[in-house]
């Protein structure tokens, strides 16, 4: 059971939460001028880490706050949690 | 290598069953061989098997990080079924299904195939109106499918609650459907390939690719550098690790899907159930242990273990379709990492590295696969052309935009 810390109502059971997947995904600017690839690879294709992943989650069944979390998809410790318009923290190797 | 017989089981019990030899050599890596598969799964053996046994092409080493048959495969719930929904789909599953009806024979290895049947239920009129497209679909596909109403469900179903919290309005059986021994595919096809001359190399992880002028030359690993001509990867939930040190990416993501067995009990269920509702589903296997599972964790995971809110949920349908195993104990609970793509449907054939090929994005289903997904992967690196069959599982779909989406269409869990 991961033990989420939501920024807006403290730390709550990873079953009020949903994963919204990697973050950021932008989208691409200029749909009409973006090839079939770009695309795809926008809508399809991910990182899918293996060790320290950043991803956004939704507080579904609490605030209904979307944000974000750098968490190790092999150990799930959760690392950092940050507003979800935020870049990506830079974390050490010692986090 | 000793021929399994019944004649062979008496004169091996004469001698106190001390004469057997280990079913496949534990072999040493060459230097080079014509092909390469990663991941010794189920997969991975059985597309070195089918190599070997239809295309005449020996020269193969199945490399494997663990001990082959030590990721999903040896970790799965056993479910052996084709009731999809699109004709790409169908045509493949069922033929998956028929190899598996003629595997125990044709490995000379008894993979327990048992066809038991496999039931889904509706639990609301929408519920029974898909049903109902579903056993349509299917027959217009030319598997088979029956669609029964709640009381002959009843009858049929042995324990089954009569009045579960979500009422149970129909029923589809795929009657080939069944379960079958998890580790014997894994080590029927391992053996079999092994008398075929492939090599079997455990303990050999797989650490990055040589790759020149975007063709696949070679593999490094733990065990050194081995040259080839072409690779073959099924490595499942690790697929986008390896795509990565191959310089790709994959639509994939990895899940922990979780799996339950209790404590051994008499023949008390004949037959494999599979709720909506809850994403419930059940079985016996022939050592008498329930085999229960249920849906993903449904976040991005390389740990092989699952979330108590899962088994918590999972326990709670259990017992909503079946009260009475309400005191039955829980052996064991483990995890396997699945690869999950957004239409469920696998990725079999060619990777952005030319002579590098994929089988992958099998999810939570591909067990039932594994005769279909080696025969076909098996046919596009000997002969260089997708086999009819998978041919619509390329990777290029998700630019193309052809998705086969049975994760919407067939309304179960794969
Ligand atoms: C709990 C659970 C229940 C399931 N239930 C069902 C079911 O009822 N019916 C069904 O059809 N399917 C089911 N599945 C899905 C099914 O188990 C898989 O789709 C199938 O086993 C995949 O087989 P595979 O050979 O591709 O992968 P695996 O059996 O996982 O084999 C991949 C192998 O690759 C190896 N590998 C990884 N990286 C490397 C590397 N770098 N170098 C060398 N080797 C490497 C791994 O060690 C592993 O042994 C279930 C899965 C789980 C986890
Ligand atoms: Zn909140």
């Amino acid at each position: 059971m991961l033990l989420i810390e939501c920024p807006w109502c403290g730390p709550r059971a990873e079953s009020e939460y949903r994963c919204g997947g990697e973050s950021p995904i932008v989208r691409p600017a200029d749909p009409a001028a973006t090839d079939d690839a770009a695309w795809a690879d926008y809508l399809f294709y991910r990182d899918n880490v293996k060790g320290l992943s950043f991803e956004r989650w939704h507080h579904r069944f609490g605030c209904g706050l979307w944000f974000n979390i750098a968490r190790d998809t092999v150990s799930h410790r959760i690392l950092a949690i940050y507003g979800i318009t935020d870049p990506r923290p830079v974390l050490g190797p010692g986090a | 290598m000793t021929r399994y017989s019944a004649w062979s089981l008496v004169r091996a019990g004469f001698a106190g069953q001390r004469t057997w030899g280990p079913a496949w050599r534990d072999a040493t890596p060459r230097k080079r061989y014509q092909a390469i598969i990663i991941g010794g799964g189920g997969h991975g053996l059985a597309t070195a098997y089918y190599l070997a046994s239809r295309h005449g092409i020996r020269d193969i080493a199945v490399l494997e990080r663990g001990w082959i048959g030590g990721g999903n495969t040896g970790r799965n719930t056993t479910v052996i079924r084709s009731n999809y929904f699109y004709p790409e789909s169908s045509r493949f599953y069922d033929f998956s299904l028929t190899l598996y009806e003629g595997l125990s024979r044709e490995l000379n290895y008894n993979i327990m195939f048992s066809q038991r049947g496999m039931w889904s239920f509706a639990h609301d009129r929408h519920g029974v109106e898909m049903l109902r497209r579903s056993v349509n679909a299917m027959r217009l596909n030319g598997v088979d499918a029956e669609y029964h109403e709640a009381d002959e469900v009843q009858r049929r179903i042995p324990g089954l609650n009569p009045s579960p919290r979500f009422p149970i309005l129909a029923g589809l059986l795929q009657p080939r459907g069944g379960t079958a021994r998890h580790d014997a595919v894994a080590w029927g096809y391992a053996r079999a390939a092994d008398s075929l001359g492939v090599d079997i190399i455990q303990n050999c992880d797989v650490t990055g690719f040589d790759i020149r002028g975007g063709r696949i030359v070679g593999v490094q690993t733990t065990q050194g550098d081995i040259a080839a001509e072409c690779v073959g990867m099924a490595v499942a939930g690790h697929s986008s690790v390896m795509a990565e040190r191959a310089g790709f990416r994959l639509p994939i993501i990895s899940y922990a899907l979780q799996a339950f067995v209790s404590e051994p009990l008499k023949p008390v269920f004949d037959t494999v159930v599979l709720a909506p509702s809850t994403g419930t589903y059940l079985s016996q296997s022939d050592k008498g242990e329930l085999v229960i599972g249920s849906g993903l964790d449904l976040f991005p995971s390389y740990a092989q273990r699952g979330s108590l809110p899962v088994l918590e949920h999972t326990a709670a349908g259990l017992i909503d379709l079946f009260p009475q195993f309400s005191r039955v104990r829980l052996l064991r609970q483990w995890a396997g990492i699945v690869d999950v793509v957004a239409d469920s449907t696998p990725i079999l054939g060619e990777s952005p590295v030319k002579g590098l090929y994929l089988n992958c994005g099998w999810g939570t289903g591909g067990f039932k696969a594994i005769p279909g997904g080696g025969f076909c992967l098996a046919h596009h690196m000997a002969t260089g052309e997708a086999h009819p069959l998978a041919a619509a599982f390329s990777l290029d779909r998700f630019r193309t935009g052809a998705l086969i989406d049975e994760a919407a269409a067939s309304g179960i869990a794969h």
